[in-house]
């Protein structure tokens, strides 16, 4: 069973994880009936690297994997505030 | 050949025999004999039983084959245990062993007859046959299948004991052979934490069986010294019996030792697993008397047992030539040695020369004689690939394969190794290893005795020092020439009559093979499902080697183009017992579970928790529902809440969290009130509710359902992410026990206990939330509908629960106060109308389906799913939830699920329906199209059996529709 980096608590269990999808901002608002559902239901399906959310349950903590679609490697981990402070700079 | 004879004497020969321990056991009802450390096929083999089971398809005989459980020819039943490997199972005192897929007796099979058949049998013939005219295959199915599987299962059979342990280790060493206790050895004296895993009763490979440069003494010596130095090191542990059964990702590894399944976490992993014999493919190479080379070794050298009386050796290595010394030993005739190369190594030969017996090079055998045991061979030269020259028969009883090996790189594999082929020395090896993975000896190309011995010291070394954080650079270890010196490349003498087997599991001939590539299914990975080939008990693993070449050749292409099929977990027969374990049932339990067990209880499962359905037994349930639903009714009824979800929200942003989570409006929401909350998600689907009580300007208590409860708050984590307010959520639902006191006699009975709460109407009026104290005890108390009575919700730490439970119960004595439980619980909330998320709302329900608008802010700008359930309602519902009764008061009541028909389609559904004790008639909800759904509108339920019956849509509450009563 795969070893996945909690930022928090270190390498744990894959299956002490729950995966919640891609990283991906609202559309403003302002946007079209059309872009807002399209935002709700179509996923990229992007067949490479993604950004990701994860939970450690047992902790409730979350956070953003980079993951390969492919290989399911898991290139890096991270805490929320790193990786948007990160996006912004 | 007599009982007595088949048996060695002691001295080198029966290695893992107790001779002091005679074990006496039964095959197909008659007794046999044995001796302790025997098993099953070398007790049978002792007593001169050389037919062991009938082949799957044309019920030949079948005998040994590698006698080390790699094969099926040896399976047979013990009990209600199927699919047992007789070459591996040890007898025990009064075991009862039955033989398998026969018709009659063993020796003489009823269903042998098939065979004359196997015309009409070719390849995939049930894709061709059996299926016209219409209908056919329903009559030939049921005999077909009769016919098929191997073993019996018994449904009534009894549940062993299972189990499951996680071990943990620096180095996993798979495979005790040299290689493999070479590796555990290095690995440990470098530091490591070693765990080595091997299948056999005691560590040793082929130094069990095998001969050293002067023979079998020396082996034996060499396995006892690695052994000895095994056992000085107090970090590396011997596993024997055991088998890996699957390798996985980040070296996390399964393995079997009887009934308990080992889940192992290492950090390095060394794989020393060896290699699968080859077998040679003639006319008729599946006759009982014809084994691999070292199945012979192995009966005579761990069991005793004379595997024959008068052998010929066919071989491509020197491990044949080894095989005919320890026959020779053993007093057993060497008629001659056929070597398939043209021109062999000298020295292999010189001392099999020396000892007289009869080489011949450049030869092979091309057919065996023999009803139910081989007795002569054919063997002729090999003029070229396909050509043989003329035959001469030899006379024999036994027939040894040494055609070379396939390594058994399939743990390598499960991991995403790439399986290469290397033409130069005719064998496949494992590529692309993950990091942390390793293969040391044989199963790495190193089949030289002293060079795979240095490769596992080295590879063991390696893994050691990675696994500690001391990594260095992979070992380069010279290539193994002598590599090329072990395995044939095309040991296959095509038979025009068949019978010339490729895979013995399945029954399948050269032949068989060259038709499904005729069939049009050229491909490796279509050949095997086409034909089965690799799919028996041995999963391929002396029949895939010979299927490729045979698909190399009918394609034209070289073998490295035709690829290999994918070898996948788990490499040995896993028993669900193995996955299943011990069950291991969590159950919650509140804080007055056994206060309800005294009261006569009926508990049921509400998520992972344990809640009263009714009190009282279960012949009498509908009348004991009826009394709890009577009792709140009309006096007071007290119910064990605690299961409910409760999460605290605190910070300076938790009114702002709280409205934008949930529908409704709560920035504004006084301290002291409670008001519903709703919960949409993104996609403005009802996902759950509850009341959100506030207890303090930066501090809501909100309550959830049982099962939603932990999505909910695993929900406001994610959104928060988003969000990034100033609030803390934290899970109390554990940490408060709940209790429901509801009924007109309610307010006076809680009055009883010692407060410093006013709970008189005025001072705490409906929807208000109070904290203070009941008796002492910290309570949190809402006024909320609940069951549409006058009632108080009482929220204290779990630790009081008990207690608190207790002196209400005391309190309402003279009330005669009633426990209520979850059936009466739905009752009396379904005559208010009040839904139930997830059992009257589904993956799609729109607030507007349920009547649920008022509950939709129209004000504040954002919500969770407020973008969505708008857009939903400004195209329009299609459907709505509706109240309804049964104008017929004889119709019988629904149940959840059941269809709304007109007009022969399917126009709505039953969510939820009840023969209500205080209205005296049936009341439910069911999903209309909007234009049906006013009341008066009537519509029919198809109920059990198919009966219809009328019902009609009333307004809702059905009870009390003022909503005086809970209000009072």
């Amino acid at each position: 069973m795969k070893i996945m980096h909690c930022p928090l608590n270190g390498p744990r269990n894959i299956d002490e994880f729950v995966w919640m999808g891609d990283v991906k901002s609202a559309p403003e608002p302002t946007c079209s009936d059309r872009e807002w559902t399209s935002y709700l239901f179509i996923e990229d399906n992007l067949a490479g690297e993604v950004d990701e959310w994860w939970l450690h349950a047992p902790s409730n903590y979350w956070f953003i994997a980079r993951r390969n679609r492919i290989t399911d490697k898991i290139l890096w981990t991270r805490s929320p505030a790193d990786y948007f402070s990160e996006r912004k700079s | 050949m007599t009982a007595d004879n088949a048996r060695l004497p002691a001295d080198g020969w029966g290695l893992l025999l107790d001779r002091t321990r005679p074990v006496t056991f039964s095959f197909d009802g008659a007794s046999q004999h044995g001796f302790a450390g025997d098993v099953v096929a070398s007790a049978l083999m002792a007593s001169g039983r050389h037919v062991l089971s009938r082949s799957f398809k044309y019920h030949r005989p079948r005998g040994v084959l590698t006698m080390a459980g790699h094969d099926s020819n040896a399976m047979v039943q013990i009990g209600a245990e199927p699919n047992v490997r007789g070459d591996r199972r040890k007898i025990a005192p009064g075991l009862a062993v039955i033989s398998i897929n026969r018709m009659g007796r063993l020796d003489f099979d009823w269903l042998a007859v098939l065979g004359l058949f196997s015309r009409f049998l070719p390849v995939g013939f049930y894709y061709k046959t059996f299926f016209r005219p219409h209908g056919a295959w329903r009559l030939f199915e049921r005999p077909i299948r009769a016919l098929a599987g191997l073993g019996s299962l018994d449904p009534k059979a009894h549940h062993g004991y299972y189990d499951k342990q996680h071990l943990f280790c620096d180095v996993l060493v798979v495979g005790g052979g040299s290689a493999g206790l070479n590796a555990g050895i290095a690995a440990a004296e470098t530091g490591a934490e070693v765990l080595l895993i091997d299948e056999w009763p005691t560590p040793g490979g082929s130094l069990l069986f095998g001969r050293s440069h002067s023979g079998r003494a020396e082996a034996e010596m060499k396995r006892l010294s690695l052994l000895s130095r095994a056992s000085r090191l107090p970090n590396l542990r011997i596993m024997s019996d055991t088998t890996v059964s699957g390798l996985f990702v980040d070296n996390w590894a399964s393995a079997l030792n009887n009934n308990r399944l080992y889940k192992i976490r290492a950090k390095q992993t060394v794989l020393a697993t060896g290699g699968y014999d080859q077998p040679i493919v003639f006319t008729k190479n599946d006759l009982p008397g014809i084994m691999f080379a070292d199945a012979a070794q192995r009966l005579m050298r761990l069991y005793g047992v004379r595997p024959g009386s008068r052998a010929v050796i066919a071989t491509a290595n020197r491990f044949g030539y080894d095989a005919a010394l320890d026959l020779l030993d053993a007093g057993i005739e060497v008629a001659a040695i056929v070597d398939l190369r043209k021109s062999p190594d000298g020295s292999d030969g010189a001392a099999a020369k020396a000892r007289g017996i009869r080489i011949l090079p450049n030869t092979t055998v091309v057919a065996a004689k023999g009803r139910r045991h081989v007795e002569a061979v054919a063997v002729a030269s090999i003029l070229d690939r396909d050509r043989r020259g003329p035959s001469e028969w030899i006379n024999c009883d036994l027939v040894l394969m040494s055609a070379g090996y396939t390594p058994a790189i399939n743990l390598a594999c499960h991991t995403g190794a790439k399986v290469v082929y290397d033409p130069a020395i005719a064998m496949h090896r494992a590529a692309d290893l993950p990091a942390g993975v390793h293969v040391a000896g044989s199963v790495a190309g190193f089949w030289s005795e002293a060079l795979a011995a240095d490769h596992g010291g080295r590879v063991g070394r390696s893994a050691a020092l990675a696994a500690i954080g001391r990594d260095t650079a992979p070992p380069a270890a010279a290539e193994d020439t002598t590599a090329r010196d072990i395995t044939h490349p095309w040991p296959i003498t095509e038979s025009p009559g068949g019978k010339d087997f490729i895979d013995f599991d399945e029954d399948l001939s050269t032949r068989d093979i060259v038709n499904s590539v005729h069939d049009g299914y050229d491909d490796i990975q279509l050949v095997k499902r086409y034909s089965t080939a690799g799919f028996g008990p041995s999963q391929g693993r002396h029949a895939n080697l010979n299927t490729i070449r045979m698909v190399a050749r009918a394609t034209g292409r070289d073998i490295e183009k035709v690829g290999s099929t994918t070898f996948r977990p788990p490499l040995v027969p896993e028993k669900f017992g193995h996955l299943a374990g011990r069950g291991y049932e969590p159950t919650r339990l509140t804080a007055m579970h056994d206060r309800h067990l005294v009261l006569g209880a009926r508990m049921m499962p509400a998520g992972l928790w344990m809640r009263p359905a009714y009190y009282g037994p279960k012949e009498k349930s509908a009348e004991a529902i009826v009394a709890e639903v009577r009792a709140v009714r009309t006096n007071v009824g007290i119910i064990d809440v605690s299961t409910l979800g409760g999460l605290d929200i605190r910070g300076p942003d938790a009114a702002a969290f709280v409205d934008r989570f949930y529908t409704f409006n709560f920035l504004k929401q006084p301290v002291g009130r409670t008001r519903y909350a709703l919960l949409t998600d993104e996609t403005g689907v009802i996902i759950d509710d509850g009341v959100a009580c506030r207890l303090h300007d930066q501090h809501f208590y909100v309550t959830a359902t049982t099962s939603a409860v932990d999505q909910v708050y695993r929900l406001m984590g994610f959104w928060n992410q988003h969000w990034r307010l100033d609030v803390d959520v934290a899970n109390v639902t554990a940490a408060y026990a709940g209790i429901n006191i509801a009924g007109p006699r309610a307010r006076a009975v809680v009055e009883k206990l010692r407060t410093d709460i006013d709970f008189a109407a005025s001072a705490f009026p409906y929807l208000a939330v109070r904290s203070g104290h009941l008796a002492g005890i910290p309570v949190r108390v809402l006024r909320v509908g609940f069951v549409g009575e006058a009632g108080f919700e009482i929220h204290c730490p779990s630790s009081f629960g008990g207690r608190l439970w207790d002196l209400l119960i005391e309190a309402g004595q003279s009330f005669g106060i009633k426990p209520f439980g979850v059936e009466a619980q739905r009752v009396l909330r379904l005559e208010k109308g009040h839904i139930i998320v997830g059992q009257d709302t589904d993956g799609l329900t729109n607030p507007a389906e349920a009547g649920m608008t008022w509950a939709l802010s129209k004000t504040k700008p954002a919500y969770l799913g407020k973008r969505s359930v708008d857009m939903q309602i400004a195209k329009g519902v299609g459907r709505v939830l509706a109240g309804f009764t049964l104008p017929d008061r004889n119709a019988p009541c629904p149940k959840e699920n059941h269809l709304v028909i007109e007009g022969g389609d399917i126009m709505g559904r039953v969510t939820s329906a009840v023969l209500s004790p205080t209205l005296n008639k049936v009341i439910g909800l069911a999903y209309l199209p909007v234009s049906r759904g006013a009341a008066g509108s009537r519509f029919q339920i198809r109920t059990d059996g198919g009966r219809t019956v009328d019902a009609e849509v009333i307004p809702m509450p059905f009870y009390d529709p003022d909503n005086k009563r809970q209000e009072m």
